[in-house]
This record gives C-alpha cells, structure tokens and sequence, in this order.
C-alpha cells in the first residue's frame, strides 16, 4: 500500500515538473510585458509585475519600431490575415476535390501520383526555393500577396490531398455507385454527397493550414514582399534587429500577441488539431 | 466501367493540382541539380563546371559545422523528445485526476510558431536576463547558464527549445498508441512479477513500433527543415557555431548571392532526406497499395 502512495506521489511530481517546464516561457512572456522597464532591469525574471500595466502591449500593437516604421505589428497582423485567408479556403478547395477525384474515380496511376505527393511533403523547402523565386519572377508574381497565396497552396496540395483522398477512401464504395446510377457527375456527387459528408475532416484540414500558415515564416519573408510581410517576420525584425536598449515588455507583448492566433485556434479545437499534425504520416 | 465522358472532370482535376504540383517540384528539383553544377552566382549563368561547386562546398568550414551540427542537433533532439515523449504518455496514463489539463499544456508548444519558440527561450537563457542572472541574484555567484553565447553549447540551447515544442506531439501518439494496447498484458505480467517498468520497456513499447516510427519521421522532417528556430533563437550563432543546413542555404542564396554553392548544399540536404525517409515512404506505399 505504501509504495503505491510513493508511486502516486512521484508521477505527481514528475507531471508537476514537466508542467513548469512547459510554462515558463510562457509565464517569462506575461509577466515581462506586464512590467516598465526600469523593473525589468532591476529585478528578476520570475518576479510577478508590481504594478501590472498593458502600455507595452498597446505599444507592441501600434507604435512599436520595426526599422523605419514605427506602427507596431498590427500591419503584420492584417497582412497574415491577407495571406492566410485566401491561401487556406483556395488549398482546402482544390485538396479536397483533387483527393476526391483520386479517392473515388478508377483514375490510371492514381498510386503512383499518391507515392510522388507523399515524397513531396518530405522534400526539404530549400531544394524547391531558388527555382520557385524565377518562376514566380518570371509569373510577375514574385513579392506580391498572389505570389506567397500560390506558394502556400503549392506547399499545402500534397499532405491535404493524402488527408482527403485517405478519408474519401474510407466511405463505402456503394455511395458512389448509388449516384452513378442515379446519373449524377463528378461534380454533383462532390457537392451533393461527398463535402456534406465531411465537415470533421474539413475542420481538420483548415485548423491544420491556419495553424501551418499563420506559423510560416522562410515562404513569407522570400515570397510576399515588403509590402506583405507576415507578422512572423515583422516579430522577429522588430525583437533581432532592434538597436539602442531591448524594450524586453513590448518584444515579449509582440511575441504574444503573435502566438495568440494559433494558440485560440489550438485551445479551441484541441482533438481536430492533433488529427490534422499527426494525419499526414500516421495515416499515408 | 466508368466511361472516358464521366471521367473527364476528374482527370481535369487532378492534372491541375497533383499533376501540377508534382510537375513543379520535379522541374524545380532538377532545376536546382542543374544550377549545382554551373558557375551561378547571382543570376542563373548555365557555364557548365562540373563537380566544382561541390568541391567549393566541401571546402567550406561553415557547411562542415553546419552538417555535424545536423547530426549532433537531429540525434539529440529526436532521442531526447522522444523518451520524454514517452514518459509523458506513460505517466498521463496512469487514470490521474485533471488528464486533459495536463494534456493541453503538453502539446499547446506545438501550436507556435518556431519563430515565436525561439525567442521565447531566448530571453530565458539569455545570460544577462534570465536563469543565469536570477540564480547569480540570489547569491551563486559562479553559477553560469551561458549556452546561447557559448559556442560549444549553442546547438544544445537550440535542442531545448526544439524539445520543448515537440514532445507533446510525441506524447499525443503514443498516448493513442497506449490506449489501444489490451489491458490483460497488465493482469499477466503482474501474475508473473514482471515490474511496470520492464513491461513498458520489453512489451508495450515494441507493441507501439508503428507509432514510434511515425515520431521518429515527423521529427526528423523537422530537424531537417529547422531554420526559423535558428533564426529566432541564436541567429546560427556565436559566429556559425549552432547552423543548421537549412540556414546554410537560405544565407548563401539570399544574402550572400552565391546560388551555385547554395545548389550543391541544397542537393546535400536532399539526399540526406531521401536517406532518412526513403525506407518510411517506401513502406507506407506498400501499405497504401494493399
């Protein structure tokens, strides 16, 4: 009886332990952006804020200096929301009927085309990058909203597609059938029967690219443009490259404020995210 | 049979997406072996030149740092997240009180991003604000906590942080993998007075073989494509010290224009890929087909 009261106690601790260890940036972030500098300089890290304030934070959000510009990361944040928006409806759109046609329609080397989509979402960006930079220049695209949207659905086509196609499969072939039967064509039984039967995986797909895009930063910095910039890279320009004093409060309120999309998106739908990051591999 | 009529608007389909796509990255894949071996600096110039890119490379003191560091930083963070993974799932699954609380907190890491990882650990370590200064204001004087700036540690600050994302995916499959296992391997390793310990070691875990190899892929993905990390949490520093490949071929590409280098680099980085997964993709294929 004892051992099993020592047994409980140290998988207590050891979860105790790992609680704090996942944490503490976390808790560094809030509390740091919570305080005036002087109490940042003189006091430590893991002290609570002694008179907690929010200026970083507006600060952070509209007047911060990120190189010449001193309008904070808000004009990052609408550029992710630009980028991100059209980028998730039109790679879910056309993964979705691109996994349903290959699913469902007795295509020639449909396992052939699967094999080379799975090899493609392990192909290391860097291989793809310099290529892509001339076709898009060559497109007119190159550093516009159009050309990073075409990149995030590029990169996105292949693991959605397995995610549909692997889903698709699953449903009993007699639905097909059915509406062949009845007449129905490739589109009408894509509207009528097959999205209405897939809203799960859906949620699962966009959680899985609003995450993903919303996180990028190598595709944005190289392919949006100045102009476009996604707030990732708009964060790490203001936080890497300041000069003069680190304002630590607002580099840690813009790092939050960051995070806070995909962090709501995650607290929000926890079981469809970890479906959709572990889908792709587990599943193929 | 379905006729060629009705089949058309899938065939459409599929040729303007995956066929599309897949005809991309082939052209752009090529297109990246072939300028790896032209004199290409700033703009593409096809003067063919054989393997002297490569050579240049193998020259280079900062892709010799960045590759070992590939290895050091891969079988660090893929063994360590790994069993702390593990040991995570083993413990949440122990009927304990508030499991999905715990569960959150483990995985939420996963849904930031690297950029936002990397400077969140960056304050944390950074010598002059963080754990060293609050240990050496409490009275420790020596203690030293200086990996970001110490050459020789900056790669392990970067493992830290990497496994601090990372482990809660590991710890989410093979949780599923646990709650799947037959609970009567518990009743008759009792009965023979094997300790829980052995049973997860000697029975569970090779029951979960399928799922570990899913880790082990999706975190050497990652190891691979590592560069936001980087760049937020070190900067590939001090000096080179903690550069991955990655970073290695975005620097050379965009800031130091010289693309016939960075090609070579590129294709190194491929095949260490095709090495890795190649075996992973071949049997998910093979199970795709039955």
């Amino acid at each position: 009886m004892n051992s099993k009261i020592i047994g409980r106690i140290g998988i207590y601790a050891f979860l105790a332990v790992s609680t704090a260890f996942f944490l503490i940036p976390v808790y560094i972030m809030v509390t740091t952006s919570l305080k005036g500098m002087p109490e940042i300089r003189e006091g430590n890290i893991f002290a609570l804020p002694l008179d907690p304030n929010f200026s970083a934070w507006f600060k952070a959000w509209s007047s911060a200096c990120i190189g010449m510009a001193c309008d904070g990361i808000r004009g990052g944040f609408g550029n992710s929301l630009k980028i991100m928006v059209p980028s998730v409806i039109l790679s879910v759109a056309l993964s979705s009927l691109n996994g349903y046609a290959l699913a469902l329609w007795n295509v020639r080397r449909a396992e052939l085309m699967l094999g080379l989509l799975m090899a493609g979402a392990f192909i290391p960006y860097q291989v793809l990058l310099y290529p892509l930079v001339i076709m898009t220049r060559t497109l007119g695209i190159y550093g516009t909203l159009p050309g990073i949207i075409a990149i995030h659905v590029l990169f996105g086509l292949p693991v959605l597609t397995l995610i549909f196609r692997n889903f698709y499969a699953s449903l009993p072939t007699e639905i097909m059938k059915a509406a062949r039967v009845d007449g129905a064509g490739f589109m009408q039984i894509y509207w009528r029967i097959m999205l209405p039967m897939s809203p799960s995986i859906l949620v699962v797909a966009v959680i899985l690219q609003v995450t993903g895009i919303w996180n990028d930063y190598l595709l944005g910095l190289i392919f949006a443009g100045r102009d476009n910039l996604p707030m990732t890279a708009q964060l790490n320009n203001l936080v890497n490259s300041t000069f003069g004093e680190k304002e630590y409060n607002v580099n840690m309120a813009a790092t939050i404020l960051t995070a806070a999309t995909p962090l709501l998106v995650y607290l929000a739908s926890g079981r469809y995210f970890v479906r959709g990051i572990t889908s792709g591999a587990v599943k193929g | 049979m379905l006729s060629f009529r009705a089949k058309l608007p899938a065939l459409v389909t599929i040729t303007l997406t995956t066929v599309a796509a897949i005809g991309i990255m082939l052209v752009a894949i090529s297109w990246t072996g072939v300028i790896s071996f032209t004199k290409t600096q700033l703009i593409p110039r096809y003067e063919f030149v054989g393997f002297t890119q490569y050579v240049r490379l193998f020259d280079t003191e900062r892709f010799h740092v960045a590759f070992s560091n590939l290895f050091i930083y891969g079988g660090c963070f893929i063994s360590i997240t790994l069993a702390f993974g593990f040991l995570l799932a083993i413990m949440i699954d122990q009927r304990i009180r508030a499991e999905s609380l715990f569960r959150t907190i483990f995985l939420y890491p996963l849904s930031m991003s690297f950029i936002v990882t990397g400077l969140a650990w960056q304050w944390f370590m950074n010598p002059t604000l963080g754990l060293q200064k609050f240990v050496r204001d409490l009275g420790f004087a020596d203690f030293s906590f200086d990996w970001l700036i110490n050459p020789d540690k900056a790669i392990y600050a970067i493992v830290i942080a990497a496994v601090w994302q990372s482990s809660g995916l590991v710890m989410a499959i093979l949780l599923a993998g646990l709650r799947g296992i037959d609970r009567d391997i518990w009743k008759a390793t009792a009965i023979d007075g094997i300790p829980a310990w052995r049973t997860y070691l000697s029975i569970v875990l090779p029951m979960l073989r399928p799922m570990v190899m899913t880790c082990v892929v999706l975190l050497a993905m990652a190891v691979v494509k590592a560069y936001d990390l980087v760049v937020a949490l070190t900067r590939g520093g001090p000096g080179n010290a903690s550069d991955l490949p990655a970073k290695f071929v975005i620097d050379l590409t965009f800031e130091r224009a010289n693309i016939g280098m960075a090609s070579a680099a590129a294709v190194m980085l491929l095949m260490t890929t095709i090495a890795v997964v190649a075996p992973y993709v071949a049997y998910s294929f093979h199970k795709l087909r039955r």
